[in-house]
């Protein structure tokens, strides 16, 4: 996991280019992140970065968390102006990025603009809970006909299994059950926009989890900057780029002889 | 910055410099940009606005037109760049929100809702009845004024 952030989905909307082709984008408020600790290999065995996403009331935090913060230089005890409280910045949720690809110390803010837009990236998120749900809607059987004589028989699944042999429902068959709620990953999303102001990426496409969830975004594994993917990927681009500029010189050009060889016929 | 905030101005960095406007039953004239390879150039879709849906960014318009005896029916965003402008060319003066009633009309009327009748073309009108008439007097002939 190269880079990453913690965030916060914050709902939908689109965004049209210059030749007016709408993107659907998912609005994700990522930062500031701050790290908390850097684990290193010849210390913890492994090397990671923590970081801390949203602003808690200490009262809010376990005695544990909280200790484990001030250990890590987080100020407990910062005061406001009129001597109240603040809450303690960026670490209401705390994950850990394994082998980060950014040189950071304890004590860093990271905000949205280390990423950069044309990146992909992979979102990671909890999916909206289904609750039990049956096989139409959990697995898109068909169901039975809902009308033509039919009687009871309209969401059903039909059969499961053979007979005697072998004489048991084969593993894994698609069955009622719960669905949602569980960790998934939107891979090679492309990021639309970058806010630095605002805190905010846009993300082409859908992310997993309700509105108010929180994701985490971090550089994708497959189409990655540093994959050959993505180097591929920009390569080809940048051919096609150059094949359509030669393409229009070109018929500009011709355009042009056109034009001088009807001005020498007058 | 609060949620809604921040899509208002993301959104808004979006909208049209000026805002096309128009009403249900207008009948406009919507200036598109069509790409040809690589040359670009305006194509005219003119009709009757039958209806308005979405909000903000996601505000799109249909326009309904008869092209060669068959209704054509076109959704437009409103602040999509490919839009380039709306002229409006008449005034409708409708009573619903959707004019989807406009799809089993045949003739004139399916083509045509009623002018609306604001002020400024009462005014018009009686301008235009009143000229027509003092030309018609000028002109000797006892038709009827318009």
């Amino acid at each position: 996991m190269p880079l990453g952030l913690i965030g916060l989905k914050l709902g939908h909307t689109r965004v049209y280019d210059r030749n007016g082709v709408a993107t659907p984008v998912t609005v994700v408020l990522a930062g500031p992140n701050r790290v908390i600790q850097v684990k290193s290999q010849d210390k913890d065995g492994y090397s990671a970065v923590q970081l801390g996403f949203g602003d808690q009331k200490i009262g809010r935090l376990t005695k544990a968390t909280v200790g484990h913060l001030t250990k890590h230089g987080v100020k407990a005890d910062a005061k406001g102006e009129n001597g109240e409280q603040l809450k303690l910045a960026s670490v209401k949720k705390i994950k850990e990025f394994r082998d980060f690809s950014k040189e950071v110390k304890t004590g860093d803010f990271l905000n949205v603009d280390i990423f950069s837009v044309g990146e992909f990236v992979d979102c990671i998120g909890v999916t909206k809970g289904r609750g039990f749900e049956g096989v139409v809607g959990r697995w898109s059987f068909r169901g039975g006909d809902m009308t033509h004589g039919a009687k009871g028989w309209h969401r059903r699944s039909g059969a499961i299994g053979c007979r005697l042999f072998p004489g048991h429902v084969n593993k894994g068959m698609k069955m009622p059950g719960h669905m949602g709620q569980v960790r998934r990953t939107g891979q090679n999303l492309e990021i639309v926009q970058v806010r630095k102001e605002d805190g905010v990426i846009l993300i082409k496409g859908s992310c997993p989890g309700s509105e108010g969830d929180y994701i985490i975004v971090r550089e994708s594994k497959k189409l990655g900057v540093s994959t050959k993917r993505f180097a591929d990927l920009l390569a080809r681009r940048k051919q096609a780029a150059e094949e359509a500029e030669r393409a229009r010189k070109e018929a500009a050009a011709k355009k042009d002889e056109r034009k001088t060889a009807s001005a020498k016929k007058k | 910055m609060n949620k809604a905030a921040l899509f208002d101005k993301i959104e808004s960095e979006q909208f049209r410099k000026e805002p096309a406007k128009f009403n249900v039953g207008d009948s406009v004239r919507v200036h598109t940009k069509v790409v040809e390879g690589d040359k670009e150039r305006i194509q005219v879709f003119a009709g009757v606005v039958i209806g308005i849906r979405g909000h903000g960014l996601n505000q799109t318009f249909t326009v309904r037109r008869i092209s060669y005896g068959e209704g054509v029916e076109r959704i437009f965003p409103t602040h999509s760049p490919r839009v380039d402008k709306v002229e409006v060319e008449r005034e409708g003066a409708v009573r619903r929100a959707k004019l989807t009633y406009l799809r089993n009309r045949i003739g004139k009327g399916a083509t045509l809702v009623p002018e609306k009748e604001s002020r400024g073309t009462k005014a018009k009108k009686a301008a235009a009845t009143a000229a027509a008439v003092a030309a018609n007097i000028a002109a000797g002939s006892a038709a009827p004024a318009a």
